[in-house]
């Protein structure tokens, strides 16, 4: 980045990591979920500047064009076609459910928390440095290392979403069947 | 001091580019009102001015002069949020369309883009969907039926549409070896991809024309069945600003179709002649969006669910296989 020197960095990463945080808190506490998916995508986005000042410039437009563009749309478009909103008219009620993920939540909060502070390991430097990312450009940077060294693990990705698309497919279908 | 100045071009490109565009978007409702006057056999608004063009001048004003009006039911900061989120991607989107190859001005290389991103392809495709939240929101924060019929449209329209469109570009990407926009337009230097990838072309206008919801895809504003559509409650400035943000979108949609199909800013003559060769393809674009308009009617709206997912997206998956196919065996 021309003319953008580390304090500037660093003080876009902050204003951005307290956006996320405040964000997603604000999601939660939201009763009209449309008002809930739209302060999630104020945390994507949020999260894809952060990508961007780590350099990490292909996964920040992957991150705003899968999660904050087409997931969330498909989001708000399911949320308005059931009416979603009209059950946040109901109010508070206290569930077993809700216990039961409250604890969750809690535990997993602590044992990141514990993670952050007990793991103090930087991790080994890989062969892609700034210098060479800004070289050959980070969107083929990305593209050798999962189709070279990771395809393996990328395909068995792809395996899993077909798997999770038939999936789908099947419950629509016998839904319609029971129907008739 | 070089800092200073480095800062400086870039805010005097941002200015400039925004300034044209609006002034380029104020005179194409202009053309299409007046071009689809023609094509309908009248003469269109020919009345303020010489020509009538002083026309989008008088309906800016007069906008800027009705009563803003906001419904009871409407969710009220979403309400006036929506247009602002229409128009802010539109202009946003056109910061990485590169007008014109790097020229010298006052003894210094400037490169004619807003915006030299290395992922600008991927930029655009991410803004497209985000422009489509102005819409959704719009039509559901309005508090009407048809309003969120409008909504519910538009974001379905945009699911369907959105893959085919992606697939369209994945050939560019793979002939030109580059999602960066003006490497992309350099690798058109001996033939342009329109006569290299002819389907890929034909895809992304169709799927583009989706994405504007222009004619035959105008689901979310249907005059005749849904009353205007997600719009219905906007009056005056908010409604002139969907408006504006629909044509800056059409705009832009030609500007990258120009980009990535018709040699972007080549053409015979000198380097700055290369913005003025820019803005002629892209009006040769936009008339083709014009004409089309005056030709076909309306689809139906399960048409076009079943034409996007059984019909467009198959195929433009076929055009990526056989593409990189081809460019694998070296033919292209």
């Amino acid at each position: 980045m021309i003319g953008i020197g580390l304090g500037f960095k660093w003080f876009i990463f902050v204003v951005m990591a307290l956006t996320a945080v405040g964000a997603s808190i604000i999601m939660v506490t939201r009763k009209n979920p449309i008002h809930s998916a739209l302060w999630l995508i104020v945390t994507f986005f949020s999260i894809a500047v952060l990508y961007v000042t780590l350099n990490a410039t292909f996964i920040a437009v992957a991150q705003v064009m899968v999660y904050a563009g087409a997931v969330m749309m498909l989001v708000i478009f399911v949320i308005m076609l059931i009416h979603l909103e009209w059950g946040a008219r109901l109010g508070h009620k206290k569930s077993f459910p809700k216990l039961i993920g409250s604890i969750i939540t809690i535990i997993l909060f602590l044992q990141i928390l514990a993670g952050v502070y007990t793991y103090s390991n930087t991790g080994q430097h890989g062969i892609y440095t700034a210098q060479k990312l800004a070289e050959i450009g980070n969107t083929r940077a990305v593209g050798t290392v999962l189709y070279g060294k990771y395809a393996f693990a990328f395909e068995i990705a792809s395996i899993l979403l077909l798997v999770g698309i038939v999936g789908a497919v099947l419950l629509a279908r016998k839904r319609k069947e029971q129907e008739r | 001091m070089e800092q200073l100045i480095t800062l400086s071009i870039m805010v005097v490109k941002n200015i400039v580019v925004v300034l044209v565009l609006m002034g380029f978007v104020a005179y194409t409702t202009l053309l299409e009102r007046k071009l689809l006057g023609r094509l309908q056999v009248r003469p269109g608004p020919n009345r303020v001015g010489p020509f009538g063009l002083l026309q989008p001048i008088a309906d800016g004003v007069k906008s800027f002069f009705k009563e803003d009006i906001i419904p009871d039911e409407a969710d009220k900061t979403l309400y006036v949020l929506a247009p602002g989120i229409s128009l802010f991607t539109a202009l946003s989107l056109f910061a990485v369309i590169p007008f014109g190859p790097t020229v010298e001005f006052l003894g210094r290389q400037v490169k004619l883009v807003v915006a030299d991103l290395d992922t600008g392809l991927l930029y655009l495709l991410a803004l497209a969907t985000l422009g489509e939240y102005g819409v959704v929101l719009g039509g559901w924060s309005s508090g009407n039926k048809y309003g969120v019929l409008g909504a519910l449209r538009a974001a379905a329209q945009m699911i369907s549409y959105e893959c085919a469109l992606g697939l369209a570009v994945i050939g560019t990407i793979i002939i030109a070896g580059s999602i960066n926009l003006s490497e992309i337009v350099n690798a058109q230097a001996g033939l342009w991809f329109i006569v290299k990838y002819p389907f890929g072309f034909i895809f992304y206008l169709v799927a583009g024309l989706a994405e504007i919801n222009r004619t035959p895809f105008d689901m979310p504003e249907s005059e005749s069945e849904l009353a205007c559509g997600f719009n219905i409650e906007y009056s005056s400035m908010k409604f002139a600003t969907f408006m504006i943000a629909e044509y800056a979108h059409m705009f832009t949609v030609a500007a990258i179709v120009t980009t990535l199909f018709l040699g972007g800013w080549m053409g015979p003559g000198p380097a700055y002649l290369g913005p003025l060769w820019f803005i002629i393809k892209v009006f040769v674009i936009i008339f083709f969006f014009i004409w089309e308009r005056g030709t076909y009617p309306r689809a139906r709206y399960d048409q076009i669910m079943q034409f996007g997912w059984k019909f467009l997206l198959p195929l433009t998956l076929l055009n990526v296989v056989v593409t990189a196919a081809l460019v694998a065996m070296g033919v292209l």
